[in-house]
């Protein structure tokens, strides 16, 4: 009865990074490896699909989310069939460079690629994905925005800190086969060649409008209902729930969603007081994860949770989404002109990541993380506090660390936190 | 199934007891383990199960159950295993209206009223065979989870009504057992969810709850897990006895351990 054999993916299954789709469940959480009593020799041909790779963990099928520190943080990519939900910034400047770059990977890799939005046309936002950086020229924009950023005295090796030197940064260096994870340049637009071969579908609210009279199941916002039927027809249509199986080369269809929640989808939740009243917001989002689960699909939507006032809310949308990233930029806010933070622009909190067939996932031990800007790149580093060196001179920042660490502390993984902020 | 855990709760597959309602409860942490090991644990015990998996697929729970040593789909096929597979099911009964009553039929409406059909489902398909020979020892419902139903508009007394509607069913008429996961929110002021989860501890017989460790993130102890019995059945214990272990999740199985011995930190 206990199958205990054929757990693990044995060493004579490794070979190409191949995933077989199983037409009877159509999931895309299929292992890699050969299945028993195969009778059908197309359905069984193990097809690669440009720009995934599996995960070392359980073979899981992943994506580049477009930054690969984030990949690396997220234990290689995003998994094919599971939903990103990235928790906006207050004034919306560094999310839609997350997004963006999710797009670009789709274009760079030739991927299908849908988005929708209720406030700016797909069109304009796919004419402004950030260009690839080739490899050669990665690295000099590495080694020349970190020159412009130095002074004199971090050149010289730290004396009393020097642990903080054997410490890698976060930031990857290029990956050597430039087929999984690419760097973007966000201050030059995709080149006009690479979007004329690329293939995306958009959604925009204002031209799906509503006739006022229809009544809709489950009574979603009309927005959201015309939305989960227009992603379900691309999906069918594309073939990547395994419905076609002979036909067309396998493809990765990649979905991005804007600002979800807002009040601009005809959504109230954000103005809901409890959890009680509208479940249009929870509703939508497990049925686009049904749906995102049953095909080759990879899904990210940015939704402004500094908007929604129900902490009810906030909970119940983190547990339905897989994985949960925050961006909380300092814009606006005291710790901008704190010295602490000089180099950074925001924290990135990793809220959640999901178990994937497994007991457990890969957690990264690092908690707390930095985004910053450059002038080209956009990169998330380790953020290292600076030691107190002297009891004098900094005693009157001695409060600031108290009051910096509580957002930091409680070592947020979605997967163990406590009240305190120790962590080791 | 967990054997340190067996050890724990004093079980072992061969007497399992009967007529119980299992609260699985997770607190800022991911408590999805004990569903598997419960999952694991009811079918070596030749139970028949009844899994309302609302939010993972099958090939998730197939792949972990070969961890542990079940297989899922050989389960399924020999009728030991009832799986209703609410992801993907959902998709298909929000688009197109269902011809018969469907055990989903609240994701169609705006505020479901009750789980009737989700009830009946469950009831059909842990009734025992007609036969006469009982190929199977006691039924056993398990859900995961019962807070997402909270947030597919279904409202708190709703599911309490359900769940009591099942232990009537399951664990009184049938003498099987209950297994729930409910989320505890912990500081984020769901009211609803704080209903059913307080509605459901008074009505449990064992209750087990994973929390995270008050300290924060460690990599060596990924939790404490609560063990509480209530209504023990043996009558010379008269308080109710509670237990707390904390936990490390590996690869195949999770090892326990008395707090602050854990066995990186010895």
């Amino acid at each position: 009865m206990a199958a205990v054999s054929t757990c693990g993916p044995g060493p004579g299954n490794r070979g190409s990074e191949a995933v077989a789709v199983d037409r009877s469940s159509a999931t895309s959480f299929q292992r890699r490896g050969p299945r028993a009593g195969g009778t059908d020799g197309s359905g069984l041909r193990l097809v690669s699909i440009a720009g995934t790779r599996p995960s070392v963990r359980n073979g899981q099928l992943l994506v580049s989310t477009g930054l690969p520190a984030l990949d690396q943080l997220l234990g290689g990519g995003l998994a094919v069939g599971t939903v990103l939900l990235i928790e906006e910034d207050k004034y919306n400047v560094y999310s839609p460079l997350l997004f963006k770059s999710f797009l670009a990977e789709g274009v760079v890799n030739g991927h299908t690629l849908l988005v929708a939005s209720a406030k700016e046309h797909p069109a304009d936002t796919v004419q402004e994905l950030p260009a690839p950086l080739l490899d050669d020229s990665y690295k000099k924009e590495f080694d020349e925005d970190g020159c412009n950023d130095k002074t004199p005295d971090s050149h010289m090796k730290m004396k009393i800190a020097w642990r903080y030197q054997l410490l890698p940064k976060m930031e990857v260096g290029p990956v050597l086969s430039s087929r999984f994870g690419h760097y973007y340049d966000v201050s030059k637009k995709i080149p006009q060649e690479l979007l004329q071969t690329a293939k995306w579908h958009g959604f925009f609210l204002p031209d799906n409008m509503p006739s006022p009279l229809a009544l809709e199941p489950g009574h979603l916002t009309h927005g959201y209902t015309m939305l989960l039927e227009f992603i379900k027809k691309v999906i069918s249509e594309e073939g990547v729930d395994g419905s076609n199986p002979q036909k067309k080369q396998r493809n990765i269809l990649r979905i991005g969603i804007q600002s979800l929640g807002s009040p601009l989808w005809g959504d109230n939740s954000c103005c809901a007081e409890s959890g009680d009243s509208g479940h249009s917001l929870t509703k939508f989002l497990y049925v686009l994860r049904g749906l995102v689960r049953t095909s080759l699909s990879a899904c990210v939507v940015t939704v402004p949770a500094h908007l929604i006032q129900s902490k009810a809310i906030t909970a119940r949308v983190t547990n339905l989404s897989d994985t949960v990233v925050g961006l909380e930029s300092f814009a606006g806010s005291e710790r901008e002109t704190n010295p602490f933070y000089k180099d950074y622009h925001g924290l990135m909190h990793i809220r959640q990541i999901p178990r994937l067939n497994n007991l457990i996932c890969d957690e990264s031990d690092v908690k707390d993380l930095a985004f910053k800007l450059k002038r080209k790149l956009f990169t998330i580093e380790r953020l290292h506090l600076p030691p107190d060196l002297s009891d004098a001179a900094s005693r009157w920042c001695a409060q600031d660390p108290a009051r910096a660490t509580p957002p930091l502390g409680p070592g947020c993984s979605g997967l163990a936190r406590g009240e305190k902020h120790l962590d080791f | 199934m967990f054997p340190e855990l067996n050890h724990l709760l004093n079980t072992t597959p061969d007497k399992a007891e009967q007529g119980k309602l299992t609260l699985l409860c997770d607190a800022k942490t991911d408590g999805s383990f004990l569903v598997h090991h419960f999952l694991s644990f009811y079918l070596k015990a030749n139970c028949k199960v009844c899994f309302v998996a609302l939010v993972q697929s099958f090939s998730h729970y197939g792949i972990v159950g070969q961890k542990l040593g079940v297989s899922l789909t050989a389960a399924r096929e020999r009728g030991q295993l009832v799986f209703l597979e609410a992801l993907k099911t959902s998709v298909d009964i929000f688009f197109q209206p269902p011809v018969e009553p469907h055990p989903l039929q609240f994701l169609r409406e705006a505020s479901a009223g009750n789980l009737q059909p989700l009830f009946e489902f469950v009831r059909e398909a842990l009734k025992p065979e007609d036969g006469g020979e009982a190929k199977w020892r006691h039924p056993v419902l398990l859900v995961d989870d019962l807070s997402v139903l909270l947030s597919l508009g279904v409202g708190a007394v709703a599911v309490l009504d359900f769940i009591h509607y099942c232990r009537a069913t399951v664990c009184t008429e049938l003498k099987g057992n209950v297994v729930a996961l409910v989320h505890d929110s912990g500081d984020s002021e769901d009211e609803e969810n704080d209903l059913l989860l307080s509605g459901l501890s008074h009505q449990s017989h064992l209750i087990l709850r994973a929390e995270g460790l008050a300290t924060g993130f460690c990599r060596d102890v990924h939790g404490q897990l609560r063990v509480l019995w209530r209504r023990p059945s043996w009558p010379a214990a008269q308080r109710d006895r509670s237990l707390t272990y904390q936990y490390k999740i590996q690869d195949k199985t999770v090892s326990f351990f008395a707090k602050g011995l854990s066995p990186a930190v010895l």
